[in-house]
Parts: C-alpha cells; structure tokens; sequence
C-alpha cells in the first residue's frame, strides 16, 4: 500500500482554489514569503525520511506571529489543509506535506527569547534549535537535556512535537520531562498557553498531550523548557562481550545494583565493525556486542559508581571492560556510537532506520527474531540501542536501485515494528509516527482506541486540516492494511465496508 | 483483601450509568475528597480492582490496579529498595493508586524528580463509550499515539475511568540527610536560586517561615560534600513527610489553606495570613482569611495559580481557566465522556 496519502483510504481532501489562496493571503500580508513555483518547492518535498516526498501546493515562511495566525485563519476559511515543519530533520515524515495542502514553515523563528538562570528556564521561539539552547544557557552552567542526535540542526518545535529523545532519557527524561510551557496557535488561529511558568497549571494537562502530537493539534509558537545544572563530571566505560545475550543482562544488573547511568548503549557486532572502520574508536572489533556505559553527576559518587558498574560488569560476563581515561578517549567512544549511522551508511547504499521499543528483558529473543528475519528477507540488519531505556534502532541496509529491495527493507521493517508490539513493547520509541509508521499504528491499537485517538483530534480540529494523514490512521486504512495480515482467517475490522 | 481484576464489573457500572445516563462519583479510599468540587451521582467503588499487575525491578516498571492502596505499592517497591521518586500524598491510609494518578499530587522531591505524571508511561481507561482500552504501555519511550496515560494524570476522573497503570520507578538513593538552615525566606529563597544552579545532591527544600529545611540525597560522597558545605544542623527525615501528609504545626490553624503553584524564582508574596515555602519556591502553602479574588488576582500577577485546599470555601477551588481554554477543555471532554457521566463538575462546573 503506498505511504504517501491516499485519499481512497486516508480521507477525501478538499479542493483548494490556489489562486484564489494566493490571492488572499497576498491580499492579507504583501510582505509574507510564499514559494509556489516548482524549483522553489523542490527542497521542501520531504524531511528526514528522504524516500517518501510529495510537493507542497505552496510553502509559507512567515517572520512574524500575526503572519502565521493570518496563513492559519485564511486557510481555515477556505478549508485548505496545514502542514507544519520546523528543521525537516525528523525521521517518520510528519512534516511530509501534501499536495492539496500549504505547509508552514516556522524556521525563521529562530530567537532565543530569555534565558533566566534563576528560574532555570528558557524560553525560545520553535525554529530555535536545540543545540542552541544548550549553547545559550552554558555560560551560566546550565543545559537543556534532550539530545536527539541530530541536536545540532533540529528545532525545538519539532522536538516538542515528536516528543523527541537522545541518548540520557533515562536518566533526564524525553522532551516532555523537560517543558514548562508551550504556546501554540489552534487551526482556527487562536493563541492558547499550555502549562505555564511554573511547575504545573490548573486544568487538563494538556501541555502533555500536545507534546507528541505531531503538529495535529495546534501549531507551536513558542517554548519555555526547563534548563539543568550541568553535571560536574561523566566518565564512560566501554565493556565487550561474545554474545549478546550476557550485554542485554549486564544492562539489567547495572540497573539491579541501584545505578542509573547517564547513558546506556550497545552495538552489535555489524554496528561495532562499521563504527570503528569509520570512526576508530578503538572498538573490540571481534565482540558480538559492546555496552557503553556513561555515568555522571558529582565526581565523588561516578568514582564510586564507576567501581561498581565494573565489578558489575565483570560477572556479568565481559570479556574486557575499558574506562575512557581521558575527556579525549571518552569523546571517542561516543563519536563511534554517535556515527553509527552514517557508519552503517557506507556498508550500503542505503538504510533504513528502525525505532522500536521493548521491555529490555525481551532482548534476546527479539534480537534473534530480528536475525532470522534478515535471514527470510535477505537483508544485513546492524543493531543500535539505546539499552538503558528499551529503544531499538534496527538499522536494515539495502540498495534501493536494486529493484524490489526498497520494498523489502519496509517490510522487513514493519514486521520488526510488529515483534516489538508483539512483546509489549512501542513500533515508536522516539522517532513518532509521522506517515512512516502509520500502518503499524494498525497493529499497535485497535479500532475503539484510534477512534478515541479521533476524537481527541476533533476537539481541536473538527475539520481535520492540520497535518491530515499523520500519527493517527484512519480505520479503512487498518482495514485494508490489515485485509494483508489476515489472521487464521479472521479478518481484523469486519464491521467496515471495503472499497 | 486479595489481589482480583474486577473490571468486568467497574466496565459494567460504566455502561449502566451510560444507558440512563447517571453521573458517577469515582471513589477510592476517598482520601482526597476534599479537594475540587463536590459531585452528586452514584459512587463507582475502585477498592475491589486490586493488586500488583506486574514489576519487575530490572526493568524499572511496575503495573498496578486502580484500586490498590497506595501503602501497598509503596511497600512493594520498598522490599526491592525502589521508590516512586515525585511522593505522591496519601492523606490518611486509605488512598489508592487510582486516586494518585487522578488527583497527580506530588511531594516534595517533585521539583528534582519529576511530578505524578513524569512517572505515568501507561494506562488503561474505561471510556465514556463504555469500551475499557490500553493506551502507553510498560516501555520508558513509547510516543505512538495522543499521550492519554500523561492526560489522564491530575483529571480528576473527570475523562474516564482509570483501571490500571504502569509507572516508572527508581532505585532508592544510596544516602540521605536532612538539614536545617538558620535564616529568614527571602535569603532563603535567593540562596535556593543560586544553589539550583550548581549541581548539588538537593532533593527536598523548604521554608517555615524560620528555618530552611533542605533533604541531601545521592551517593556517599556528593551527599558528605554538599552536607559539609552547607553546615545547619542536622533535621530529623520525618520532617519531610510530616509535610507532605500536612502534619506540620503550620498546617493545623484554623484558617482556610490554599496551595500556589508559581515560578520557582518568585519572591516572598504580599498576602495576608502564614505562608510556607516548598519545592524550592514552586511551591507556597497559605493559611489566610483573605478572598479568593484577591489571592488569585496576585498569584497570577506572578504568572501562577492558586488552588483552595479547603472544601466548600470557594465555588471554584481550582484557578479560573481562560475562556479559550476552557472552551477547548469542554471540547475535550465532550469527544471523551459525551454524556457527562464521570465526576461531573469535579474540576470546574463546566466540566
């Protein structure tokens, strides 16, 4: 089935009259930057998941807040649908725009607004990137916490509504840990303030329910996160095992001993390979699995706890358990871990990013589940994780000019997808579901749930104009994606007509 | 009483109340019914959905039964030396998980720790189209779907039923020690500020109008460090429940008690009556006479909210919401509980 929208199964879209939208909105704002020609819209196609793009109907960049109220308002009235985007970093394509639709561009809202050391907070507009937050609030030792990888170009818009994660959500948390405030613009262009300055707000907690939700429900305007102390010291360990079984108990046993480490990693032996003939980490290039383990906080208690993890480390089983001696060395073992990606990029032309969760005891058999599949499907798969937390990220390597290997690599991930779900784990752990994991959704919820997903939806979009087709699928999506996973004969939906 | 599932019946009571439709008044030990407005409707019993669903503590997750007392899973992550690190209160010996999660009261390691709903990660929910459905799950990141679990936390049982949760928990801190400071609240309050700043092991802080009260909690070493640094005297650690299960002399005079929820950074405010100063600042306790007109017109100067704590006092014991707001609340609640069935008006009358 394809994944870029499908009226047939994703709902009818309405007809927009563009020139009479242009018109309008020129009319309304003379000064406001509208792409509409072709070459203009080439680069917004997609955003971090490249293999699925579609043309805009016209790109919107406003400077100012009135600017975007006016774009939301216009296009309420005339019921063209929305697509917001802030970096177009993110890896499921919920910025994928439509081409019945405008997509709104909220990068030029780049301020840093306030840092306030004594509220340890800071309060930034959504193009911000996230990087820069931290970067802002370093001279007076302070941090923003969530790191996704790709922190340096990523905006906290974005962050907020994938309610993106990084390497310390164990221990720190995921974007929605670390918020105070977010102001948002609903699709009717009206301003609502979502939690507050302080540490809580009367009503629903809606600033909860907002993070997360994909540019669904309103569109960010503004973002007030809380900043932390930065931690005085973190040292690394790096352990190797011969099988990755005795890793994924290792990480339990840390856990066991009362230690909650900074960040907790592992990488099977394709990833390690690729790592160290990349990077030169110094990686034990013939372990089937190695833990990076961080810990951090007051040099006295990581002493302590680095002697412990080691000791921890070694019944486990390691083969070899090394601690960055330097700032230099533990740099190192992270850049290994950090390009693992583009690492695994140059065993293949091309790879498909994964990003399921699992309750960490279901480690090994999923893992040996993964290997027999890459076996069925004929695909080499490296295994990432962030081992702290249950995050996988399965990275599936294939050539997409090779023909049908695209088409396998998306089924292989799928049924990935599904074994995670299948052992109570997420087919999302931080990435969200943005168009890339909407079927998967199917399997994930069944139809009382993501109908109630639907009213939560039509409380603040009766319409359905922001971002159509993303997070949520429609029931005759799962029904038809489902027609192809019938199960002993047992049709999942039976109750809804098939077109 | 022994573990059971008893959701076939709690589902049941739902879709009767939905057929007349009857209001229901979700109750567990009832400890918390002081707090919001008052409902009349028929008592739906959360006591008898009970128990430990799972936890395993290797994988930092523990799934219980709404109706579970709080005690129990207290003891239960106690025997594996886990906690619940954001303190919920329990008022009394009767209060249940279901309440934690509904009322989302938190205690006083909420400003380092996280509140109630940091610790949710999933839930099941008996709807207001009588379906009881899963949504989150036992995974620290999971972002499939609307966030219903984080939602459901601190509503009052005003969206739905909450039969069950998953939460998040922690390993116990290896030290703790409690100190108390000599000095008055607005130095108090800078010196807060400043310390905040620093990476010190502060996990509980707070002032009774003379003394600094600060809980010291990490390892060995970061604890002895931070402890010899600041000096005071050493406080005994039952100080910190006593306040949060409102024990403390403050506590007990006769005059009505609000809760301020305002930015941590905020001064010493200007209201008549006794205040106390919890989770480094965030936090005021107000025991006044004062109209809840004028208590609110200055909290929100600030850019907080005040909550009465005492029942029947006020129409509105929570914070006014703002117009748009509350027009997207009542949207929300009536694409939940479209016929207005659980814990009408508990929160606002609107509701």
């Amino acid at each position: 089935m394809n994944i870029l929208y499908d009226e047939r199964v994703d709902g009818v879209l309405p007809d927009v009259d563009k020139t009479g939208l242009l018109l309008a909105l020129h009319t309304q704002w003379p000064d406001l930057e509208v792409l509409q020609h072709q070459e203009e819209l080439k680069p917004y196609e997609c955003d971090g998941l490249s293999a699925y793009r579609t043309t805009p109907m016209l790109v919107v960049l406003p400077r100012t807040l009135a600017q975007v109220q006016g774009v939301l308002r216009v296009c309420h009235e005339r019921q063209v649908p929305v697509v917001a985007r802030g970096a177009g970093t993110g890896l499921s394509g919920g910025a994928l725009p439509l081409e019945k639709g405008v997509l709104l561009v909220m990068a030029r809202f780049n301020n840093i607004l306030h840092i306030d050391p004594a509220a340890r907070s800071a309060r930034v507009q959504p193009g911000v990137r996230n990087l820069a937050i931290s970067q802002a609030a370093a001279p007076f030792g302070l941090y923003y916490a969530p790191d996704p990888s790709s922190q340096i170009a990523c905006s906290i818009g974005g962050n907020v509504a994938e309610n993106a994660g990084g390497v310390h959500c164990l221990k720190y948390g995921l974007t929605v840990h670390n918020l105070l405030q977010v102001d948002i613009l609903t699709v009717e262009g009206e301003p609502l303030t979502l939690g507050s300055q302080a540490l809580d707000s009367p009503g629903f907690d809606l600033l909860a329910l907002f993070t997360g939700s994909e540019g669904m429900l309103g569109v960010i305007t503004e973002v007030t996160v809380k900043l932390l102390p930065k931690p005085q010291t973190a040292r690394v360990l790096l352990a190797a095992f011969d099988s990755v079984e005795k890793a994924g108990r290792a990480v339990g046993d840390i856990i066991a001993a009362g230690i909650i480490p900074g960040g907790l990693e592992m990488m099977d032996n394709l990833a390690i390979r690729a790592a160290e003939d990349f990077i030169h980490a110094g990686y034990p290039v013939d372990a089937e699995a190695i833990l990076l383990c961080e810990l951090d906080g007051v040099e006295a208690d990581v002493h302590d706890d680095c002697d412990r993890v080691r000791e921890v480390l070694r019944l486990a089983g390691a083969t070899e358990v090394r601690q960055a001696k330097d700032e230099a060395e533990r740099v190192r073992f992270w850049a290994g871990r950090k390009n693992a990606f583009p690492a695994v990029g140059r065993l293949s032309p091309d790879y498909y990013c994964m990003d399921g969760t699992i309750p960490r005891r279901e480690l090994p058999g999923v893992l040996k589940a993964i290997a027999a599949l890459s076996t069925e499907y004929e695909l080499r798969v490296a295994n990432v994780f962030h081992a702290g937390d249950g995050n996988m990220h399965p990275l599936i390597l294939f050539d997409a000019n090779q023909p049908g290997e695209l088409d396998r690599a998306e089924a292989l991930g799928g049924k990935i997808l599904e074994l995670c779900v299948k052992v109570g784990g997420s087919i999302t752990g931080e990435h969200g579901v943005g168009r890339e994991k909407i079927n998967q959704m199917c399997a994930q919820f069944n139809s009382d749930e993501l109908t109630l997903f639907h009213g939560i939806k039509a409380a603040f979009d009766p319409s359905g104009l922001l971002n159509p087709g993303k997070n949520i699928p429609t029931l005759h999506r799962c029904a038809e994606f489902g027609a192809m996973h019938v199960h002993m004969g047992q049709l999942p939906f039976p109750e809804l007509e098939r077109f | 009483m022994d573990d059971f599932d008893d959701s076939a019946r709690l589902l049941e009571q739902v879709n009767q109340a939905l057929q007349y439709p009857t209001p229901l008044r979700i109750q567990g030990g009832n400890s918390k019914a002081f707090l919001g407005r008052e409902v009349a409707g028929e008592v739906l019993d959360t006591r008898s959905h009970r128990g430990v669903v799972s936890y395993d503590p290797t994988e930092l997750v523990i799934t219980v039964r709404c109706g579970t007392p709080l005690s129990e899973l207290a003891d239960v992550l106690d025997a594996a030396q886990q906690m619940l690190p954001c303190e919920p209160p329990a008022f009394g010996d009767q209060a249940t998980v279901g309440g934690m999660i509904a009322s989302g009261l938190s205690g006083p390691r909420r400003p380092w720790s996280g509140s109630v709903r940091d610790f949710v990660l999933g839930t099941r929910i008996i709807t207001g189209h009588g379906k009881h459905l899963r949504f989150g799950g036992e995974v620290m990141k999971n972002v499939a779907g609307y966030d219903m679990s984080r939602l459901m936390a601190g509503s009052f049982g005003c969206l739905g039923l909450i039969t069950e949760v998953s939460l998040k928990v922690l390993p116990k801190p290896r030290q703790c020690s409690s100190i108390s400071l000599d000095m008055d609240s607005d130095r108090a309050l800078l010196r807060l500020a400043e310390w905040a700043q620093q990476p010190l092991p502060i996990s509980a802080a707070c002032h009774d109008g003379q003394r600094l009260h600060l809980r010291l909690e990490g390892g060995e070493g970061s604890v002895t460090a931070a402890h010899d640094r600041l000096g005071g005297e050493l406080l005994d650690p039952t100080y910190w429940a006593d306040l949060n299960e409102q024990r403390l002399d403050f506590f007990n005079a006769d005059q009505p008690l609000w809760r301020l929820s305002v930015p941590n950074n905020t001064p010493r405010l200007s209201l008549p009556g006794a205040q106390l100063i919890d989770w480094g600042g965030a936090q005021r306790w107000l025991k006044t006479d004062a109209d809840a007109g004028f208590i609110r017109s200055i909290v929100e100067e600030v850019g907080g909210h005040a909550i009465c704590y005492t029942s029947g006092l006020t129409e509105s014991p929570f914070h006014p919401l703002p117009t748009a707001l509350l027009r997207y609340h009542h949207s929300l609640k009536q694409q939940l509980d479209p016929q207005g069935i659980f814990n009408p008006g508990r929160l606002y009358a609107e509701l």
